[in-house]
């Protein structure tokens, strides 16, 4: 599967002008509100004409503006998650998911359709069917609408923020359901998000969008561990992701966990031994020492060599650290800088302030 | 007073659901299109369309039952056809009252199935499209199911003019009885008699508990439809 995109739109005095490819598993296409996500997702939909461009999946051209080719919605078989959800009022549950398979091509066999009951099993759905849309909570209301869309039998998911109306408990409620959907049925998802929590936690690739341009593209880790995206996605919430097993329980309350710089240790996780997590570390919770450092309370101390710095307009800096086969960035000062006279390929040690696990399970999904 | 109604006068109610009946089911599917066009397609002529739905409205009802009478009478432009080609006579017929009536209640109709689809969400067609329908289908299972209760609202409405549709009428096709005499021609033909009040009146309370009745199946009919659609 393969989606390749080239836009170009001008409406109210904004310009996109967009051009990725999107590959297996979960592309997040990420940037503030007003970046051109929705736009680009609504012509992938092809319920948005854009002035210019050219669309192809899998081989098969949806758009191509030159050529005067442009696919009708209903015959470009895209599952489409809206934000607010959609379903029909007057259908029940079970009626608005099978909406799509009385559409869905016969030519794909019986082998081919996602069963109904994996679905509804695979979301949680089952005790809903009987009931109408008008009285389901957000949560489930989001979890019908995604069941519905892979039901049609897409070649490829769109997702626009689908968590966005809901509350952090809610979130947090559906993000493991996405996790599976990402993991077990081998569907290529294009994801609108603005938050980079939900990219540390969904994305195999990361397709990073400002004022109507690609800014960056490529594998998640690499994305989040840019020391020139940072500024752009917010200091604050920059950070990298890490990957790591679960290798023990230890008998003082703390799991240790192997990451390919060493090990980890972290608060008691729930999760089976052996798990594979991914873990999110925010620039700003990263110190750099130029030895290894001794009587200090931080845990967690990895050696690195700084692959990148980035240098900043302020007084901060962003230096990109090479972690055995990860990717980690710190938020210091330009004076540190200086002071500690950090080059490109200098070992240091990275002391991890904080750590927090930004995904239960890392499955099939990885690339 | 309260005597049964004499045949004539079961004639003249009979008649009137007649063609009140045949008047809505007829232009109800050209209501639905025409309610339709106005309310999502942008094409020359349109403002011109919603001119001449809406006439009959502000016209005097003796003004349209002449216009149809000069058109759709036996040496009408367009009845003249008819009748040569078709054998199809709308001339002091009752087909021709139910003409009369269908185009006088024709702006009601659409003016209430076009609120009503005015108030689809088309987010929630564009959610059919992404999953495989197309126009038609969008239109079979999204809106022709939400805009449900405004076409009945829109029907039931139709009918209701249709009953009391009087001038437009007596213009076209006359008052004759067991013909054309529908139920406001004989409360008309009853007041011209001296000493008709009483049979009058009776006639008045047969049009009053018909329009009741009309009205309070059309409220129970649209509050079950509203309450499937609603999903609760």
């Amino acid at each position: 599967m393969s989606l390749s995109v080239d836009l170009h739109h001008r409406f109210d005095g904004f310009t996109l002008s967009a051009r990725f490819d999107v590959p297996q598993g979960v592309t997040v296409l990420f940037g503030k509100s007003g970046a051109g996500k929705s736009t680009v997702i609504s012509a992938v939909a092809g319920l948005l004409r854009p002035d210019r461009g050219r669309i192809l999946l899998d081989g098969v051209t949806l758009l191509d503006t030159d050529a005067r080719i442009a696919l009708p919605p209903h015959r470009r078989r895209i599952g489409y998650v809206f934000q607010d959800g959609r379903l029909f009022p007057h259908l029940t549950v079970r009626q608005n998911l099978l909406y799509g398979r009385w559409f869905a091509p016969s030519s794909a066999g019986p082998a081919d359709r996602p069963a109904f009951d994996r679905i509804v099993d695979l979301l949680g759905i089952a005790p809903l069917l009987h009931r109408r849309p008008g009285l389901l909570s957000g949560g489930e209301k989001s979890r019908v609408a995604i069941g519905r869309a892979i039901l049609s039998n897409p070649r490829l998911l769109l997702m626009d923020e689908p968590l966005a109306a809901l509350d952090e408990a809610r979130k947090a409620e559906i993000l493991p359901y996405l996790e599976r959907l990402r993991d077990e049925l081998r569907l290529p998802i294009l994801y609108v998000s603005h938050s980079l929590a939900e990219v540390a936690r969904l994305a195999t690739t990361v397709v990073l969008l400002d004022a109507g341009k690609v800014l960056a593209t490529g594998p998640a880790a690499e994305v989040l561990a840019d020391p020139s995206v940072a500024p752009l996605v917010g200091l604050r919430n920059a950070g990298a992701i890490l990957t790591a097993r679960l290798a023990a329980h230890e008998a003082d309350g703390l799991s240790r966990l192997d990451s390919s710089a060493g090990p980890i240790l972290l608060p008691r996780l729930s999760q089976p031994l052996g798990s594979v997590l991914r873990l999110r570390i925010l620039a700003q919770d990263v110190m750099i020492a130029t030895e290894a450092p001794k009587g200090i309370s931080a845990l967690n101390i990895l050696p690195c060599r700084i692959s990148a710095i980035h240098i900043g307009d302020g007084p901060g800096a962003i230096v990109q650290l090479a972690a055995g086969e990860d990717m980690l960035i710190a938020r210091i000062t330009r004076r540190s800088v200086q002071s500690l006279k950090l080059t490109q390929g200098a070992a240091v040690f990275a002391v991890l302030k904080a750590v927090s696990v930004a995904q239960e399970n890392v499955g099939f999904g990885q690339p | 007073m309260f005597d049964p109604l004499t045949a004539e006068e079961w004639r003249a109610v009979a008649l009137s659901l007649r063609v009140s009946f045949w008047a809505t089911a007829v232009s109800l599917p050209l209501g639905i299109l025409v309610a339709y066009a106005l309310a999502r397609w942008r094409f020359w002529g349109r403002e011109v369309l919603n001119g001449l739905v809406h006439l009959p409205l502000i016209l005097p009802p003796v003004v349209t039952g002449y216009l149809l009478l000069v058109t759709f009478g036996r040496r009408g432009s367009v009845g003249a056809y008819l009748d040569q080609w078709f054998g199809i006579v709308f001339a002091f017929r009752w087909t021709g009252a139910a003409l009369a009536a269908a185009i006088m209640a024709f702006p009601l109709m659409v003016r209430a199935i076009r609120l009503a689809i005015e108030a689809v969400d088309p987010r929630l067609e564009q959610a059919a499209s992404t999953l495989g329908a197309g126009r038609v289908w969008v239109f079979a299972t999204v809106t022709l199911p939400l805009i449900l209760p405004g076409i009945l609202a829109g029907a039931i409405l139709a009918f209701a003019k249709a009953m009391g549709e009087f001038g437009a009428t007596i213009t076209f096709v006359s008052n004759i009885p067991g013909q054309t005499q529908t139920l406001p021609s004989a409360i008309y033909a009853a007041l011209q008699v001296p000493g008709g009040e009483t049979q009058a009146l009776r006639l008045v309370l047969v049009s009053i508990t018909v329009a009741m009745a009309a009205l309070l199946v059309s409220e129970w009919v649209s509050r079950k439809v509203a309450k499937r659609i609603s999903g609760a």
